[in-house]
């Protein structure tokens, strides 16, 4: 057993009910600490994947383990409680507010109420939001990037060691999008978690991943640090790189 | 007398009735919650249960509401030594109530739930909810303004469907309503339809302003969140545990009567006859519509009520019309104590059916005594009947053809018109209804029917055996009733009460004390 292997993937498939493929044979060890984007077109896999770690799918063929333990062994429950899951903005809860949101698994953990708000003022304080004025207030009366703030807010809460994403600044102005990737990226240095971020966003990947995967088809057809996509001679590869090119010029590379 | 007149004359009994319909409504749309939500979830957890059940919700609410009691009266189910379902009263009423409220709440609860944003859901999954976390922190308070929706749908149906509970002895406003169709008084009428209009008015008002509230789940904090939803569980409970309490009648006589005037005048002399004269305690199961009462005997919910003969002829035993008095009343004894352990006791006396009426002026002039009399000089008169008895079998293309009438005119009108249209000299000759006071009152004469074609209405006490052998004395003073009462005083009882508006309980002691049946010094209620 490796102690640096957060998440491993051990020839996984995963097949609908229908036998249409979604994702085949795939290998990857994820280490503690790392990023790892997942990229790739709508429908290519991607979000199939990340939904195999937390149990939300589980395998047809294969396995995938976390912390050294395959999940048909874990507890969903209890498995999705030490991962963080960040989705689109409407994942908030609209009944709750701020503070109730980011509340909900420390409250599902059974924390006393002294230690649940002062995790959620702390976390809010870092994530730049005065707590203050934004605790007793509802989503719908958050803008687009505080929401998203939330949203992650939420998933750190009860200090997972893993957390996932999936398109969580998807719905951003592109504006709020590239302050909250920086601002994302700094976050990502001081908590050291394992964070498996699913984009198809291409500059997006090349700011937040310590690697980045490529998916098309349900296959994983790259996986390296970013320099490698550029070097790639794959189409998909190019085609990505191509994008990062033409939307990075004339002044900018992460 | 005027609505508020009435209103105000009347507010103890208003508010009373009033009391009872909150009741109904409340009770049964908490136990249609109670039912409802529980299973508009379980479609949303088993999808393939839906289209079974919103099925058998929506055919639910097309049964006619007296269909649906014939089919709820016989049913005996107890829990323990409580009755839960079946009988004349509140039950019946609640259980058919509650059927009729269910598909809005079943419906939205689970379109409110189906209704979520699956992302949402997918949110709390995703962050280690278990399925009752989700129902209970996500779900159903996402769905509960579409909830309280359908809650207010199905209280406004209950507000307005509870009016017939007072076909079935359980209260309600519904008792002014049919009432007053019945003596054709609209004051009544509108004295038990502006109460409940004004309630379904108020309910849907306020709970159309809960649901506003909750759908911007904002206002509702957590803690209030929670205290409601304990309030509203304390509520049901308590409903729901009156439900097993009510309507306890062992050890008593319990005396029935159908929905008109002339019934309840009966029931009042059946029930203070057996009160003044056997000592035995009377309960009163009045109004009952329909054939209500027949089903109310069957059922044990009742052990006496008066029946006509005619009727338990046609249409109880469904038997082909039969002329002779003795012979009709001979055959219904028998066959009802062979099939329904029924017994016929002796008749009252006074026979209610059709009455073919003349001015008593013109029955002097003319020497008038029977049918057949007037049949010979009626060339140029001009006849009035109601609706009835111009279409029904018994009705008049035979009463023409057995007497040979050729009328200059004939008019369809209503039936409580013909009356004074004859009075006033509108008319020469109608058909009434023999117990009807109105004869009396316009002094009008019944011309005998000598070619008997009319079948006979004799009004006798049915009673079941099972009561006749519990209450000893029952028996004797059934047969004492017989031949009470002539056509002529059973006119002047029902004049009493639709013509001169008094109650008929009071109208029922005058006479039994006139009679000598029972002693002056009885204390009046």
């Amino acid at each position: 057993m490796d102690a640096e292997k957060s998440i491993e993937f051990h020839g996984v498939s995963f097949r609908l009910a229908d036998g249409k493929t979604l994702l085949s044979g795939l290998n990857l060890e994820i280490s503690r600490g790392e990023t790892l984007v997942l990229l790739g077109r709508s429908g290519s896999g991607k979000t199939t994947t990340m939904k195999l770690i937390n149990r939300l799918l589980d395998p047809t063929d294969g396995e995938v383990r976390v912390e050294s333990r395959s999940t048909f062994d874990w507890d969903p429950i209890q498995l999705r409680r030490r991962i963080g899951y960040v989705i689109q903005e409407i994942g908030l809860f609209p009944h709750l507010t701020v503070a109730e949101n980011i509340s909900v698994v420390p409250r599902l953990e059974g924390w006393d109420s002294e230690r649940i708000r002062d995790r959620a003022c702390e976390l809010l304080s870092m994530l730049g939001l005065d707590p203050d004025r934004f605790s007793a207030r509802y989503p719908r009366e958050l803008s687009g990037g505080q929401r998203q703030r939330v949203g992650v807010a939420r998933a750190l809460a009860a200090d997972p060691p893993v957390i996932l994403l999936d398109e969580p600044f998807g719905a951003l102005d592109p504006i709020t999008r590239r302050e909250i990737q920086f601002e994302f990226k700094d976050l990502q240095a001081r908590l050291n978690k394992t964070m498996v971020f699913v984009t198809h966003d291409v500059r997006e990947a090349f700011v937040l991943g310590t690697r980045i995967g490529l998916v098309k088809d349900g296959k994983m057809i790259l996986l390296g640090p970013p320099a490698l996509l550029l070097e790639s001679n794959d189409p998909e590869a190019r085609a990505f790189a191509q994008c990062f090119h033409e939307a990075g010029s004339p002044e900018n590379a992460a | 007398m005027s609505f508020f007149e009435f209103l105000l004359r009347n507010r103890q009994e208003v508010l009373e009735l009033i009391g009872e319909h909150l009741f109904l409504v409340a009770i049964s749309t908490g136990m249609a919650v109670l039912i409802g939500v529980p299973l508009g979830i379980l479609l949303t957890r088993k999808p393939a249960l839906s289209k079974p059940v919103l099925g058998f919700a929506n055919i639910m609410q097309t049964v006619p509401s007296l269909a649906l009691f014939g089919f709820l009266i016989p049913l005996n189910v107890y829990l323990f030594e409580f009755k839960i379902l079946g009988g004349i009263g509140p039950h019946t009423a609640i259980v058919a109530l509650v059927l009729y409220s269910l598909l809005p709440i079943i419906r939205n609860t689970f379109t409110g739930i189906s209704g979520v944003d699956p992302a949402i859901r997918e949110a709390g999954r995703g962050m280690g909810m278990t399925d009752r976390q989700l129902l209970f922190q996500v779900e159903l308070p996402l769905a509960l303004g579409v909830i309280i929706a359908g809650v207010r749908v199905a209280t406004v149906i209950c507000v307005g469907t509870a009016t017939i509970a007072a076909a079935i002895d359980a209260g309600g406003l519904g008792r002014y309503i049919f009432r007053g169709l019945r003596s054709n008084d609209n004051v009544l009428i509108l004295a038990g339809a502006v109460p409940a209009a004004s309630i379904a008015l108020i309910a849907d008002l306020l709970l159309g302003y809960l649901e506003r509230i909750i759908q911007f789940g904002g206002a509702v904090k957590a803690k209030s969140r929670r205290l409601l939803w304990s309030g509203a569980a304390v509520v049901l409970l308590f409903l729901a545990g009156s439900y097993f309490f009510m309507g306890e009648t062992s050890g008593r006589v319990a005396v029935g009567s159908k929905d008109f005037t002339e019934q309840v005048i009966l029931g009042e002399i059946l029930a203070q006859a057996i009160e003044g004269r056997t000592g035995s305690q009377v309960v009163r199961r009045f109004d009952l519509g329909g054939n209500l009462a027949h089903d109310a005997l069957i059922a044990g919910e009742i052990d006496v009520y008066i029946e006509y003969t005619g009727t338990g002829l046609l249409a109880i035993l469904k038997s082909k019309p039969l002329k002779d008095p003795r012979e009709v009343y001979r055959l219904v004894k028998d066959e009802y104590a062979k099939r329904f352990n029924l017994e016929w006791t002796e008749p009252l006396g006074f026979n209610n059916t059709f009455a073919i009426l003349v001015r008593a002026e013109d029955a002097q002039k003319l020497g008038l005594k029977t049918v057949s009399d007037a049949a010979k000089v009626s060339q140029q008169w001009r006849a009035g009947f109601g609706q009835d008895f111009m279409s029904r079998a018994d009705g008049y293309p035979g009463f023409a053809r057995t007497y040979g009438f050729h009328f200059q005119e004939i008019r369809e009108m209503d039936l409580s018109l013909t009356y004074r249209a004859l009075a006033e000299k509108q008319l020469d000759l109608i058909a009434g209804n023999s117990t009807d006071g109105l004869i009396s009152r316009y002094g009008l004469v019944q011309l005998d029917d000598d070619r008997k074609y009319f079948p006979p209405y004799d009004a006798v006490p049915v009673v079941r055996q099972a009561a006749l052998e519990k209450h000893a004395r029952l028996r004797g003073l059934l047969k004492e009733l017989g031949g009470i009462l002539t056509v002529d005083e059973m006119r002047k009882l029902n004049y009493a009460v639709d013509g001169e508006k008094r109650q008929a309980k009071d109208v029922a002691r005058e006479f039994l004390i006139q009679k000598k049946f029972i002693t002056g010094s009885v204390p009046t209620n």
